[in-house]
């Protein structure tokens, strides 16, 4: 027991001298969640556009100071042809450009109609939508000024709740996706690395002629990582619930085991991981392109995983952090029990098996193959 | 110069032989270009809601089946209870729940107004959003619906005054989300082989000891940089042009401007991703270092990049910050070049920009180099 004990603590030691990674594994965490919770933005704002006016005339004017009044559109540019919209797209400053017919204001007055013709920039589909959409809406309000003698029978209006999110705040979203990126990268790739890199420079070969159990070796090179991410994901946690004011609805005991699950499958990867990995490089890409990549894309952490194609959905049954994602966002956000998801959490809990099983039947004592 | 050249060569050698790196130069950009760009899409493809009809008359049954017959939404389960439906959504197995009160016709009919209550998971909320969108006009459509069929004695007839409006879509008419997630990613597999790469590369040697062997030799500092930088740059072009061909054959994603314009840029652009390599690994001593402060920079940059959401959507402070970030130039330029066709002229201030960058990034990451291990 006092040589267990005297091995982990140089493992910590291992980990605390080497304090630029340890900078950077607490870095990422905060600095992904203040990325994706001030900068990530999908709304408009400040959209430069610029308007062919072929009529210049009161009507026209004042819709087009409706638009730029309305605190997401800037006139950019006054152009005078169509020719010159091109080449002002293709500068890539102007995102919009609306063209008013010539007697535009008699042609409302007289005819009741009048066009105005909107051309986007498509390059962003998403945000030419929007942008779009919000011109069209502020014209569409225009018509409503215009128009308010007419009555509007039979109303159907549909009253919204957004539930678990009411200030639809990307933090809610993302939070519990870094969560469990980060204690992948932590538990399983540097774990792996760790274990690979003792290989790699031949101390594991003196560490299994000591007298150390290869059990107690595994379990001695992986504490230092539990302790680290528990710190992480209550640095991610709180800072989720103080700065973006993230609820925890459900039970404080029920996240803590979820998380504890997540850990231990983790870890357990990693170890499985420098079981077959060669070399630090090869025990890093591994966890780089099996773990990380489908974590941060397959996982639901950024995109829906409803979206995806169905090819994509079924590889993502086998993403352990498809299930942590889905049991945190439902405990923290909607406050859920066990009883909702249970079948997640049975998920991981025999993928942790597995994986445990797999790991004890490849470990060899010799480093021989 | 004949140093250099054989450095090159020396250098060529050791990466082919090296198992790991040839998968990922040619492997990398296939998986990314496949699994990536099928992933990342922001279009809703199948909402699962709960319909709660309180009212069970004609018009609610019309209006429930006109939010059935739309492509986007999947009815899971229709109920009486408001409660069953809200469990649903607990349960992660409904987007959206429509509850249509009891007195929907009546009112609609005699007062002239009645309201739908559509309760939405937002915890996504830019899915919220377009649910929401979705959800609403399908509820105007079915308003008007109702009051074309209540004919003319419905309208006040008063002359209106309509302003209407024609949209076209530029570039992109078709609204492809992969002609906008395409070049991010081509970009991603650039900076990847430039800046980690190279960084890791030369770190390696420090680990294996390699490095202070050569540090002995006659061999200059600059050389010796070159030699490690030039086959990466090398690299990345290479990649650049296999992700393109990719794009195009998979994808058919657009190529309006010019390649040689684009190629033009990358390599300045690669100036600068290669001299970050370089940095952080004359500030490491291990590979996994280097591996961590390269992914967190990088992380950091794509995400401010403007890749998957708009630059012009952050907050103003962070475009500022957006200048010191030269993911953000090639992002937007390789977007401008194959999407619109910009020019030479179009792009000449975001050259002179990454061409600046470059250099000063370069000389920080030699002069930080010293012949020490």
């Amino acid at each position: 027991m006092r040589e267990f004990i005297g091995f982990v603590k140089k493992e910590f030691l291992h980990i605390f001298r080497d304090y630029r990674t340890l900078i950077i594994l607490f870095g990422i965490p905060v600095i992904q969640i203040l990325v994706f919770g001030f900068v990530i933005r999908t709304e408009i704002q400040d959209v430069k556009i610029a308007v062919l006016d072929h009529s210049k005339d009161v009507t026209s004017l004042e819709l087009i100071n409706k638009i730029t009044s309305s605190g997401f559109f800037v006139l950019e540019k006054n152009l005078s042809s169509m020719e010159e919209i091109e080449k002002e797209f293709r500068k890539g400053r102007i995102r919009e450009v609306l063209i008013f017919e010539p007697h535009f204001g008699e042609k409302l007055n007289e005819e009741g109609k009048a066009a105005v013709q909107i051309i986007a920039d498509a390059s962003d589909p998403n945000s030419a939508k929007l942008i779009v959409n919000y011109t069209r809406g502020i014209i569409a309000g225009y018509n409503r000024e215009l128009n308010l003698n007419a009555a509007v029978p039979y109303k159907i209006e549909p009253k919204v709740r957004m539930m678990f999110n009411p200030d639809m705040k990307s933090a809610f979203m993302f939070v519990p996706g870094t969560m469990a990126m980060v204690l992948m990268l932590v538990c399983a790739m540097m774990t792996s690395v760790s274990i690979a890199r003792e290989k790699e420079i031949g101390t594991m070969e003196a560490l299994l002629v000591s007298p150390l159990k290869p059990i107690q070796i595994i379990a001695g090179k992986v504490m230092p990582y539990i302790l680290l991410s528990c710190i992480n994901a209550l640095i991610i946690i709180v800072m989720g619930h103080f700065i973006f004011n993230l609820p925890i609805h459900g039970s404080l005991w029920l996240l803590f085991f979820e998380t504890l699950l997540f850990i231990t499958l983790a870890l357990s990867l990693g170890i499985m991981i420098s079981s077959v990995a060669k070399s630090q490089q090869m025990a890093m890409f591994i966890s780089a392109f099996a773990l990380m990549l489908p974590t941060i894309l397959l996982s639901g952490f950024i995109f829906p995983i409803e979206n995806m194609p169905n090819v994509l959905q079924w590889l993502t049954y086998i993403l352990p952090p498809r299930y942590f994602i889905t049991i945190i966002r439902s405990v923290m956000l909607k406050g859920t029990g066990l009883a909702e998801i249970w079948q997640e959490t049975l998920v991981l809990l025999g993928m942790t098996f597995i994986f445990i099983r797999v790991s004890t039947m490849k470990f060899k004592i010799r480093l021989e193959q | 110069m004949r140093i250099i050249l054989l450095l090159i060569v020396k250098e060529f050698l050791q990466i082919f032989r090296n198992r790991t790196m040839l998968p990922v130069i040619f492997v990398l950009p296939i998986v990314q270009l496949v699994i990536l760009v099928e992933a990342a899409t922001m279009d809703m493809k199948k909402i699962d809601y709960v319909v709660v009809d309180q009212d069970k008359s004609t018009l609610s049954r019309q209006l429930i089946g006109k939010i059935e017959s739309s492509p986007f939404f999947t009815l899971r389960k229709a109920t009486a209870s408001v409660d069953e439906a809200r469990d649903l959504m607990l349960r992660n197995k409904a987007d959206l729940v429509v509850v249509v009160p009891g007195n929907f016709e009546k009112d609609l009919l005699a007062r002239n107004k009645t309201d739908v209550q559509l309760m939405i998971d937002a915890i996504n909320g830019m899915s919220a959003g377009l649910i929401n969108g979705y959800a609403t006009s399908i509820l105007t459509s079915f308003n008007q619906d109702v009051l074309n069929s209540k004919g003319s004695n419905a309208l006040v007839s008063v002359r209106q005054r309509v302003v209407d409006t024609e949209y076209t879509y530029w570039y992109n008419p078709q609204l492809v989300f992969k002609n906008y997630i395409v070049p991010g990613i081509l970009t991603i597999l650039v900076t990847i082989l430039g800046m980690f790469l190279s960084g890791l590369n030369l770190v390696r040697e420090k680990e294996m000891g390699t490095l202070e062997q050569i540090n002995v030799t006659p061999i200059k500092k600059y050389q010796f940089i070159v030699a490690k930088l030039v086959p990466f740059w090398l690299i990345a072009l290479f990649d650049l042009s296999f992700g393109l061909f990719l794009g195009k054959i998979l994808y058919n994603i657009p190529i309006e401007g010019s390649i040689l314009l684009l190629f033009a840029f990358a390599s300045v652009y690669l100036i600068t991703a290669l001299s970050m390599g370089l940095f952080l690994s004359t500030v490491s001593s291990s590979q996994q270092q280097v591996i961590f402060l390269a992914f967190f920079f990088m992380l950091t940059f794509l995400m401010m990049s403007g890749i998957f959401t708009p630059a012009e959507s952050m907050p103003h402070w962070a475009q500022k910050i957006n200048v010191i970030n030269p993911v953000a130039y090639f992002m937007r330029v390789i977007r401008m070049i194959l999407l619109k066709g910009s020019g030479f002229h179009d792009i000449m201030k975001d050259m002179i920009s990454m061409g600046v960058y470059g250099a000063v990034v370069l000389s920080l990451a030699i002069w930080r180099y010293r012949k020490i291990a």
